[in-house]
């Protein structure tokens, strides 16, 4: 009877990695995307219903009460939050995933050191997963908040961070060292437990807001090798493959998002401990003069324009204004002039991010062209419009070597006949960098709420 | 070390491959939700808690059990309805004046 309970737990397992598999094959094209998040749904559900007859649990109010409270909080904010939230909470489901490898390597390594020998493997996997869970937890919540901006987006520096974080890897090495070469205690796991949250802290709070998505990114691929370890630890198959799945796919999925904005990985990460850039740039921004429009104005400069290329950044999905800048494309539309959007890789702050922003604003999709399909257009392009976009726009990526930005693929907005910069204030942008193309003679600033200003040159467009 | 383990090792290496395989020629339109896909797929750490939940003894094993089942549910069921809602929006919409 037993063995029957456990060899379906084992076929349900297989079925379940199968379609993981097949899932994740079918995320990564647009036309199937959908259908393979849900075989990785059924994948999920299919584990979950044989681990409940798994003869080991004996409780099932924990498991329970946890399931309704965790998965309805994760379905109210699922369902809840603004898609322009949506990376930060990516970012928190990450932690939340993070925590719970950590907390099963703790659990099971309560349970090895209590029935005797911990063997190599077994302290291996723990240490592993204990380690890489608490960095993730902490560092997903940090980059969480960046993200949302409750705490400040910039990299925060102090001279003290880098001794700190050596200090703190040297004794999470320390506490591996205990554990693997003298089987360790229920403290020793403990301090590690406690030191690697604060490394966790450590490693992501000197990373300027900018490299955030690329952080986040590598830190779903550390949460993904530590469900692996926890995998090891409770000898678990299921966890071990969809575990090493994501830790792989995720990783390469951090190189390719980091190649699209141009920043190796060594830079993200030490890159925040090396010399202050950039200061030069923002320093004598006051005195470079700018020069203002009004929605009529733009609007005449639009609506008698031939090609027109819009620029859409986190500003206008911040605004609300997908739904006003599709308003203002249909409009030139009717009057003839060739509308495009170029979406930079990192657009919003997450490559791709702004082609479900402008989705849900059903803006047709062979209007969004690619940096790389476009850049070439800018030159025979009468009006570039800018709304709420920044860095990705900025020429000292091209240009300034002292820029912390240098070296960026950016869309030459600047290379077009006349620019309109649709912006809030001029606050530097998420990478806190000032932007020259700002202060260049054919750029007309125009200020304000993306979705007020938009509403306004629709107006005017419709009359001129 | 056990057969077990060096068994895991295995399947682990062969799955890492597959996985880098796998999304290898993914467009960065998907990079997003692919991103929030792999991130709700770790949450099958859930399981991983409810042994430790369901096989806890001691009042500490409870807490840890319980701990780990609320935020790997978290993961998963947010992480699931959050990529669903993404690529919701990526399906074709019928031709606007079709009614």
């Amino acid at each position: 009877m037993e063995d029957l309970r456990e060899s379906i737990i084992h076929i349900a397992y297989i079925i379940s990695a199968a379609l993981f598999i097949i899932g994740l094959k079918r995320l990564s094209a647009p036309a199937s995307a959908r259908q393979g998040n849900q075989l990785a749904i059924s994948a999920m559900v299919i584990a979950f219903l044989a681990t409940l007859i798994d003869r080991e649990i004996v409780t099932y109010w924990a498991i329970i009460i946890g399931t309704l409270i965790g998965g309805g909080i994760g379905l109210y904010l699922a369902r809840k939050v603004q898609m322009t939230a949506m990376p930060q909470l990516v970012a928190l489901f990450n932690g939340m995933g993070g925590g719970t490898a950590a907390v099963i390597a703790v659990g099971e390594f309560l349970k090895f050191a209590r029935d005797g020998e911990v063997s190599a493997g077994e302290g291996l996997s723990v240490a592993f997963g204990v380690t890489v869970g608490c960095i993730a937890f902490t560092g997903s919540l940090i980059a969480g908040g960046k993200l949302h901006e409750i705490l400040p987006s910039g990299a925060i520096r102090n001279p003290l961070q880098m001794p700190l974080s050596i200090l703190l890897v040297l004794g999470v090495a320390a506490t591996w060292i205990f554990l693997l070469g003298m089987g360790g205690e229920e403290t020793t796991v403990w301090i590690m437990f406690a030191l690697a949250l604060v490394l966790g802290v450590a490693l992501v709070i000197p990373i300027g807001g900018g490299d955030m998505p690329v952080v986040v990114s590598l830190l779903n691929s550390m949460t993904g090798l530590a469900a692996a370890a926890a995998g090891f630890v409770l000898d678990n198959q299921i966890l071990v493959v969809a575990g090493a799945l994501v830790g792989a796919s995720g990783m390469l999925l951090t190189v390719l998002m980091s190649r699209a904005m141009n920043r190796p990985l060594s830079n993200v990460f030490f890159g925040a401990f090396g010399a202050v850039s950039g200061g030069a740039a923002a320093e004598g921004a006051e005195a470079k003069p700018i020069r203002e429009t009004t929605a009529d104005d733009a609007a005449v400069m639009l609506g008698y324009a031939s090609n027109v290329i819009i620029v859409p950044g986190y500003g206008l999905a911040v605004a609300q204004a997908q739904h006003a800048i599709r308003e203002l494309a249909d409009e030139l539309g009717k009057r003839n002039v060739n509308v495009r959007y170029a979406i930079h890789p990192v657009a919003g702050r997450m490559p791709g991010h702004m082609n479900v922003l402008l989705a849900e604003a059903n803006v047709p999709y062979d209007q969004l062209y690619e940096m790389e399909q476009i850049n070439g257009e800018f030159q025979r392009t009468d009006v570039v419009l800018v709304v709420g976009a920044n860095d990705v726009v900025n020429p000292a990526a091209r240009t300034d070597t002292t820029s912390p930005i240098y070296g960026m693929p950016i869309l030459n907005a600047d290379a077009a006949q006349s620019i309109i910069v649709m912006k809030r204030s001029m606050k530097p942008g998420f990478a806190g960098i000032e932007n020259d193309l700002f202060h260049l003679d054919k750029t007309r600033m125009l200020f304000g709420d993306a979705k007020n200003a938009l509403a306004d040159v629709i107006a005017a467009v419709k009359v001129v | 070390m056990s057969l077990e383990f060096v068994l895991a090792v295995y399947v682990f290496l062969l799955t890492v491959f597959l996985g880098i395989e796998l999304i290898n020629r993914v467009p960065a339109t998907l990079h997003t939700p692919l991103m929030s896909a792999t991130n709700a797929i770790h949450g099958i750490v859930l399981i991983g808690a409810m042994l430790i939940a369901g096989a806890a003894d001691t009042t500490l094993l409870h807490i840890l059990g319980l701990v780990g089942v609320i935020l790997g549910a978290g993961n998963a069921v947010g992480g699931f309805a959050v990529t669903d809602r993404m690529l919701e929006m990526f399906k074709k919409k019928p031709v606007e004046g079709q009614q």
